[in-house]
Order: structure tokens, then sequence, then C-alpha cells
């Protein structure tokens, strides 16, 4: 039986639909995967063996009976759980929703499942999405399978590492300032944060309303392609979504582009950036340039006020779109309480993490009166003019080429001791995220630690088949991206 | 002491009557078994998102247009952010910085005065839940109820323009039958779906400042309004003569006790840290769906019942009653619009149509009778076909079943008998059988009369015409 951890989904599908592979194998080599390396890794929180081997039982009749199957047909897929998926456990890895299990399914889990997709579990995270590492989770800190010493990046670090160790194909992540591209960067695999609006967030646990975005983990441009096609499109559901129909962006997916200009922004190659990144990642430009692309010196002058500005809208909306867990009517609540006042700020000191505290707090505060002008008010207003920094610059460009995180993985507790430091992570990812734009990660090199690196393209919003093109012009050039981690 | 003088703000929430919930697929009832009418959204499980509800911005628009507001033409939805169990999300969302409706007014008609009343906003918002709180002080536990999360509101809010509890009682009723008459809500306090906060404070005749501010929660019908604002006046007046101060409170109004009782002091106004609601895209008032909304907006009650004395002569009183109710003026005003007569119309109206509609607990729509039936009834007794006690046997048939009058009469042989012939044949048949009686007539006494044409009426079975008969006994008797 050949090995399906190394193939890519669509690969995995197209043998499905053939019947030379079962669902049934193709999931439990996936499992058995799991089962091998996962206490190492500790990439998932919940591993459902009975639902993916019934649902890929179900799948194999399907094609057997000569029913049409999905685009995903059989195709194991891990989901970052902070996606509710009805009836399965959905934690956001948080003691305040630990034993909180879904009534319904998110949108883009209906979708992948409508397109015949195995979910085989789903995966850690930061806890409510807040965080760069995946330390902040309240169960375990998922490992880097490149050196499981360091970390996966986060918040998404185990959707990562999952598709980095081979667990599953593919993965679902969400990214509200880099919680996809900058793991998928630590991890060495391809990641991609779509549009604000191409994807519904029905059922995507909120962290910031106006940044969130779900978005697609493979090993290849081509899956990422497959899947953000699956998930993608109007939801009514979802107000936010954009009016766009469910598109299909493998259709042109090979076709270069030519002629091409990539833009370099001068901001985010100044101090802070590891010498051995920008190496990379310049590298990894030479190969556009060599491929015919013009490269073209840009800037993003505003790109100095993103942290800021997004440490204060994100964590503003956070602390509105968390008061919901009380310990009322769902999730955890405290043993210790005397009234009601007290119910509710015990059963939240004890159920929240320090990092989600923090950000509930710098939010509330952000927002109180006499101040919401000061900062909530302003950041909303620099984050428009961020905006127009990226419409400049796509005047004069088709893509922006950049890193994805300053540094490779950093050690575990490296950089726990200052918030501040670990919020310097995302530096290169919030301004798409604030901006709304498209930004995908392409495994461009590695250290000399054996540890991956990530090349940044920023593209037009809701061109993301442009963009997928070009990243797919990179990965048919080099191989970086199917190098595998050793575990 | 100088003269005090009443000053008096009321902020109304009435519950659209709309299909379903403000930002979710619920649908909304009255009465169902606790937490059944509820899905993830309103309910607030982590995830979920609004989709606000076409049909409740449509209703909120015409509130908006018949209170006379500036419409905004970029509307937003925001959130008011507090902690309470019956607000699953911890946040409500209402509207705060972009409201649908601005400086609107009413104006009402008090003891013959006109008196207007500025509104300072009106917005759209969700309803929160119901909290049972067991009778027992020693239970350690309340009950939430879920369903009512997510019913779609509209909030009016006046300026503190109220002089006279009067006032405040007018513009109840006034906002009241604008609502039903716009079909915006079905407004029935006593199951909630309008409810009225007053505010009060004193101040000396002739002072620009207002005084402390006192919120009266607890009001659960208009009545109640009325009685607790008329204590707290009466209250507030003796505390301030006897040397006494009044601080900003909110008081709770006690139906039972007729009294009013702190509930917590005004200290300083909660930060609800408003925030446009990053869930839900603006909504833009076009000029176009604004004319439109204006187009079919209904002649609301005022205009109609000026229009109503102007135009059909009737007295204010009349007028008042019939177009309380809108159907029940349609009704009264397609009736005339075949007939003619608007008096008598009115009087059967007021007297026959409403008698039935109370007695059987319906409303206008649900009666089998309609304006043509009525309007035939009316025609045939306008041209002496029958008379006033047969049009009555005739209307209660009618009432029964939906049948037209003409064939009612025809089937009953309810004519009237107008043939002079017939009818002398029969009072010269009762006159002799009542020689007592034709002496008393002859007497004076009124009575006799009466029984007379009692007694003619049982022979005719009610159908004598009965003109002639007093006629034909002046005639016979003298």
């Amino acid at each position: 039986m050949p090995d399906s951890r190394l193939k890519t989904a669509r690969e995995l599908r197209d043998l499905i639909a053939d019947r030379e592979l079962s669902a049934v194998e193709v999931t439990g080599q996936f499992l058995d995967r799991i089962e091998q390396v996962d206490s190492r890794l500790k990439a998932f929180v919940t591993v459902d063996p009975d639902g993916a081997l019934r649902r890929a039982e179900q799948i194999d009749k399907q094609i057997a009976s000569g029913e049409t199957v999905g685009p995903l047909a059989g195709v194991p897929i891990a989901v970052k759980d902070n996606m509710c998926t009805r009836g399965l456990l959905t934690t956001c890895s948080s003691k305040i929703l630990k034993n909180y299990v879904p009534p319904y399914d998110a949108t883009v889990v209906s979708r992948i499942n409508d397109a015949g997709a195995v979910v085989v579990g789903k995966t850690n995270l930061d806890e409510f999405a807040m965080g760069s590492s995946t330390e902040n989770s309240a169960f375990e800190t998922t490992r880097n399978p490149w050196d499981l010493e360091r970390v996966p990046g986060g918040s998404s670090g185990g959707s990562a590492a999952a598709v980095s160790a081979c667990e599953a194909p593919l993965a679902l992540g969400s990214d509200t300032g880099g919680s996809i591209r900058q793991p998928a960067s630590l991890c060495g695999v391809t990641g991609m944060k779509p549009t604000y609006g191409l994807v519904s967030r029905y059922g995507l646990v909120a962290f910031a309303s106006s940044l969130d975005q779900i978005g697609p983990f493979a090993r290849t441009v081509e899956d990422c392609a497959l899947l953000l096609s699956v998930i993608s499109g109007h939801d009514p559901l979802d107000s936010t979504s954009a009016d766009l129909p469910t598109p299909n962006y493998l259709a042109h997916l090979d076709e270069p582009i030519n002629p091409l200009r990539i833009g370099v922004p001068q901001e985010y190659f100044a101090e802070g950036i590891d010498p051995e990144v920008e190496a990379a990642v310049r590298e990894a430009i030479a190969v556009y340039e060599k491929l015919g692309a013009e490269i073209v010196e840009i800037s993003l002058p505003h790109t100095k006020y993103a942290v800021a500005v997004y440490y204060v809208v994100a964590t503003a909306e956070a602390s509105s779109n968390l008061a919901r867990y009380d310990g009322v009517h769902y999730g955890y609540r405290t043993d210790r309480e005397s009234d009601l006042v007290e119910m509710f700020c015990r059963s939240r000191e004890e159920g929240f993490g320090a990092e989600v505290k923090r950000r509930i707090m710098l939010g509330a505060y952000a927002l109180s009166s006499g101040y919401y002008d000061a900062y909530y008010l302003k950041a909303s207003r620099v984050r428009s003019i961020m905006r127009a920094d990226f419409d400049e610059a796509f005047k004069q460009v088709d893509v922006i080429a950049c890193p994805t995180s300053p540094t490779a993985a950093f050690r575990i507790g490296e950089k726990t001791a200052d918030p501040l430091q670990m919020y310097l992570s995302d530096i290169y990812t919030i301004s798409a995220n604030l901006a709304g734009n498209p930004g995908i990660t392409l495994p461009c090199g590695f250290t000399r630690d054996n540890l991956p690196i990530g090349l940044q393209l920023m593209g037009t919003s809701f061109d993301e088949e442009n963009l997928l093109r070009v990243a797919q012009m990179y990965q048919k050039e080099t191989d970086f991206h199917l190098r595998e981690a050793r575990l | 002491m100088a003269e005090l003088e009443t000053v008096i703000g009321i902020e109304t929430h009435a519950q659209l009557n709309t299909r379903t919930k403000m930002f979710c697929g619920c649908s909304l009832s009255f009465g169902k078994e606790p937490n059944t009418q509820t899905c993830p959204v309103c309910t607030g499980h982590p995830g979920v998102l609004p989709v606000a509800n076409a049909e409740a911005i449509e209703k909120s628009l015409r509130i908006a247009v018949a209170l006379n507001c500036e419409i905004a033409p970029i509307t937003r939805f925001d959130r008011k952010n507090y902690y309470y169990p019956d607000l699953p999300k911890n946040y409500q969302i209402s509207q705060n910085y972009d409201n649908l409706g601005v400086k609107g007014h009413m104006d009402l008609d008090v003891d013959g005065v006109t008196k207007r009343i500025r509104i300072h906003n009106m917005h759209m918002e969700e309803d929160a839940g119901k909290l049972t709180h067991p009778e027992s002080s020693n239970a350690d536990f309340s009950l939430v109820d879920l369903n009512r999360t997510g019913t779609p509101l509209a909030e009016i809010v006046t300026e503190p323009d109220f002089r006279s509890v009067d006032e405040v009682r007018v513009y109840m009723e006034t906002l009241r039958s604008i609502l039903l008459y716009i079909d915006a809500s079905d407004c029935k306090m006593e199951q909630g779906s309008l409810r009225f906060e007053a505010s009060i404070s004193m101040r000396p005749v002739g002072q620009k400042e207002f005084g402390s501010r006192v919120e009266i929660k607890n009001l659960n019908s208009m009545k109640a309004v009325v009685g607790a604002l008329e204590h707290e006046e009466k209250r507030q007046k003796e505390l301030l003569a006897s040397g006494g101060k009044q601080d900003p409170e909110t008081r709770l109004w006690d139906e039972v006790r007729c009294k009013t009782s702190v509930m917590r002091s005004k200290e300083g106004a909660a930060d609800y840290r408003y925030f446009p609601e990053p869930d839900l895209p603006p909504i833009h008032i076009s000029q176009e769906w604004l004319d439109r909304v204006k187009a079919a907006m209904p002649e609301l009650p005022r205009e109609r019942r000026r229009r109503f004395i102007d135009e059909y002569g009737l007295p204010a009183y009349d007028a008042g009653v019939l177009v309380e109710d809108r159907a029940m003026a349609d009704f009264f005003e397609a009736t005339v619009g075949l007939v003619g007569d608007a008096k008598t119309v009115s009087n059967w109206v007021m007297v026959e149509v409403m008698r039935r509609l109370n007695e059987q607990g319906i409303v206008i729509s649900d009666l089998k009778v309609t304006p043509e039936n009525l309007a035939g009834l009316l025609r045939l007794l306008k041209n002496k076909t029958i008379n006033q006690t047969v049009a009555k046997e005739v209307f209660a048939d009618m009432i029964e079943s939906g049948e037209e009058p003409e064939k009612i009469v025809e089937r009953k042989g309810l004519k009237q008998i107008s043939d002079g012939g017939a009818i002398e044949e029969v009072v010269r048949k009762v006159l002799d059988a009542n020689p007592k009686a034709v002496e008393d007539f002859k007497a004076g006494k009124k009575n006799a009369q009466q029984f007379i044409i009692g007694q003619v009426m049982r022979e005719t079975k009610g159908k004598a015409n009965p003109g002639m008969v007093v006629k034909l006994l002046k005639d016979l008797l003298g």
C-alpha cells in the first residue's frame, strides 16, 4: 500500500476516487501516524478516530455505489480547536471551554464535510487564538517537528505542526495577526490568510471580529488552493462575508504571471530581522527575478504603527467577544461563588489564562469612557491610513514579498517573560490583517540549525487567484516545501 | 417656596411584530415553554454571528417617519457592553452613535390644547431574556429564560418635555395607537411588547436647570405609569417643600402598595464601552427607500380623527373612538363610502359592531359582516323597507351568518308593513282587545301609547311601520 503521508491532498483524493486507495486505508494511515508521534508533538487537543473512520467508510461506500463525491473526498483534515464542530469537543485550548461541545458546525466545517473531507481531530492553539507560540494553550505546548525544544509558532501551532509532521495533509487555522502564516513559516509548511470577508467566520470562536479569518495549511500551494476553494464564498450567516460565489482557485493555478512586478517594502528589512532569515528571503525574491519578474523597492510608511494599532483594535473587540464566558450558560463555572458578581469574576479568573486576561483588560481600557476617542477611534483611523498604504503600493506592484517572521522558531520559554517581545513576532504579518489583504507563506530555506524560513507574499484584496499563481511559480522552481522533518 | 414645575421624560421600548428575531431566525411568540425558542445565535454560543432582520429595519423606519424624525442616511449598530445573566453575550447589540432617527416630535391633544413632545432619538436594539427569582429569600438560584432574547425592539426616547402626568397619559395612548396603525407592534403591555420607563424631576418655575432626576422602574401598565408619576410628583413636592433634598435616584414602583422606593442611587452613569458592532455592516437608508416608506404610511390617528370631525361632521368623542383601531376606522369609512350618512353609520359601528367585538373577544377583521353588508342594511332602513327593531334582528343574523341583509329580509319575510289598510286592521284589533289602554291613552298617559304600539308590534311580529302606527292612533283616538 503506497504511503499516503507524503502524497498531496489532491493526489490522495484522486487515488481514493479512482479506488486505488480506500478512504478508510488512508485515514487509518494518518491516524496511525498521529498515534505514533503526537505524544511528543502535542499538536492535537482531541483526536476522533471513530468519527473519522466512520466518515471514511461513508465516502468509500458512496464511491463504490457510483455517487459523485466532493473535491476533498476521503482526505484527512485537522481543524483548529477554535472552530465549532457539532458533537465534538471545541475548547479553544482554554480551561473555560474545556467541556464545551458545540450544538452546531462552523460553516467551513460544513463545507469541508460536504466536500467529503475526513476530520481526524482538533488541533492545539494559543488560548482563544491569543499568542504567537502556542505556549498560551491551557493544556500543552505543541512542539515544532523540526526541533521538539522549539515552538511551532502560534496561534495555530497545532495545525501547522500536524501538517508539517504528516499527521494530516490538510489543516484549517485562523489568522488574526499572523496566526496561520507565522506558524506555517516556523514549521516549514504553506499557509494562507485570505482577504477579510472571503471565508465565513460563522462558527469561528471570535477573537477580533474585524481581523479574524480562517485559512488553509498544506504542504503545497496547490493543496492550499484546493482547500481554499472549498471554504470560500458568501455565507448568509456571516454579514461580513463578501458577496462572492465560491471560486475555483485550481483552474489557472499553473499559469505563471508575466509580466510580474514584485514590491519589496523597505520597512520589512529594517532592524530586528535575523540575518539568516533576511538572506533566505532575498534569495527567494531573486528566484522571481530569474523568472523575469521586476523587483521594485516600495514603502509601506505606516508599518511602524501596526503592532500598536493591532493591540488596541484586536484587544478592544476581544474584550467584548469574550464577555460571554461567564459561567452562566455553558463552559466552566467556579464552585466558589457567593453571589452573581463573584460567580462571574471567579469563573473568569479561574477559567482564563494570563495572556487572555491581559488582553481583555487592555481592550476594556481602550474602550472605556474617556479613552475611547484616544485609543479605539484613533487606532481605527490609523488603520484606514495603513489600508491606503497598501492601495498605493498595489498601484505600482502586483504582489508584495517580504519575510513572514523576523526569526525562525525560538525556544520554548524564550519569549514568555516579555509579552511585548512576543508581540513583535507578528510584525510582518499584522499589517495584512489590519488592511484586509490576503497573504501566503511559502517555505524558502532553512537556518544553520535546520529550522524553516518562510517567504511571505501579499496581494490585492479578493485577488487570491493571482496570488496563488505567483506562489505556485516559486514552488515549481524550489523544493523547500517538500522537505520532511525527521521525528 | 417658589412654585414647583414637574418635568418628565419617557423612554419606550416596543417589541416589533416581525416574523423572526432581530438577529436570527427564531420565531417570536409569547408564553412558550422556557428556552424552547432559541438557537445558538440568540443564546450567544461561541462562534455565532448576528444577521440583521430586514423586516425589523423596515418597521423601525416606519416608526421613525411616524415620529417625524430626521433619518440617518447611514445608520449603524453598536455594542452596549454590560454583564447580566439575561444577556447571553454580555453585550446588547443596540445603537448609540448613529441612531436611525433623531430630533423628531409628536403633537398631542391634551384637553383641547396642542402640546408638542420632542423625540430625542429612536433606535433599534435586541431584547434580553427574562429572569425569575424564586419567592423564598433563602433561595440561592434564579431562573433564566432566553426565549425573549433577541426580540427586535424599537426604543423611543423623548426630551423631558412633559409638564403634567396627564400629558404623559395622552402620549402613551397616542404612541400606542400610532404603533398599531403602522403595524409595527402589537402593543400588548400585559405581554411586555410595550414597556415604558419614566424619569421625573421638579424645579422652581422659571429655573433653567433641571432638578435631580428620579427614574422609575417596574411600570407594567399605563395605569402604573400614571399612578407612579402622580405619587412621585406628590412625594417630591412634599420633600422639597419641607426643606429636603432630592438626589438622583432609581426608584421601583410597588403596584400593590402604590408607592415608590429607592432601588439604587444614580452616582455615576454606567460605562457601557460602546463601540461599532464589527459583525454588522452599516445600513444605507437611500432616498428611494425613505420615499417608499413615507408613501406607504397610512393616515395617522390624530390626522384621521381631525378629518372625521371635519369631513363627516362627527363629534370629537365619536371620531376619537372610531379612529382608535385602524381596521375599525377603515370599516367605518368604507361603509360611509357606500351609503353616506356618517352619523348613522358611526352609531351602528360604535354601538352594535363594537358590542359584538367585545362580547366575542374578536377584532373587526374576524367579523363576518362586511362594510357592504352594513351599508346594505342601512339602505334598507333608510328607504323604510324595514324598521329599526327589525334592523337589529337582521344585524344579529348577519353577525352569525355573514349573509347579505336583503337576502335575510327576503328569506324571513321581514319587510316592514307599510300598507295602511293592513296596519289599520291590526290596530283596530288591538284597540278592541285593550279598552283600558284606550282610556289611558285618551287620558294622556304616556305609557299607554307605548303599550298599544307594543301590542301592534307583537301582532305584526315587529314589522309594522311604527310611524304609521303612531299617526293612525292619533287619527283614531285623538
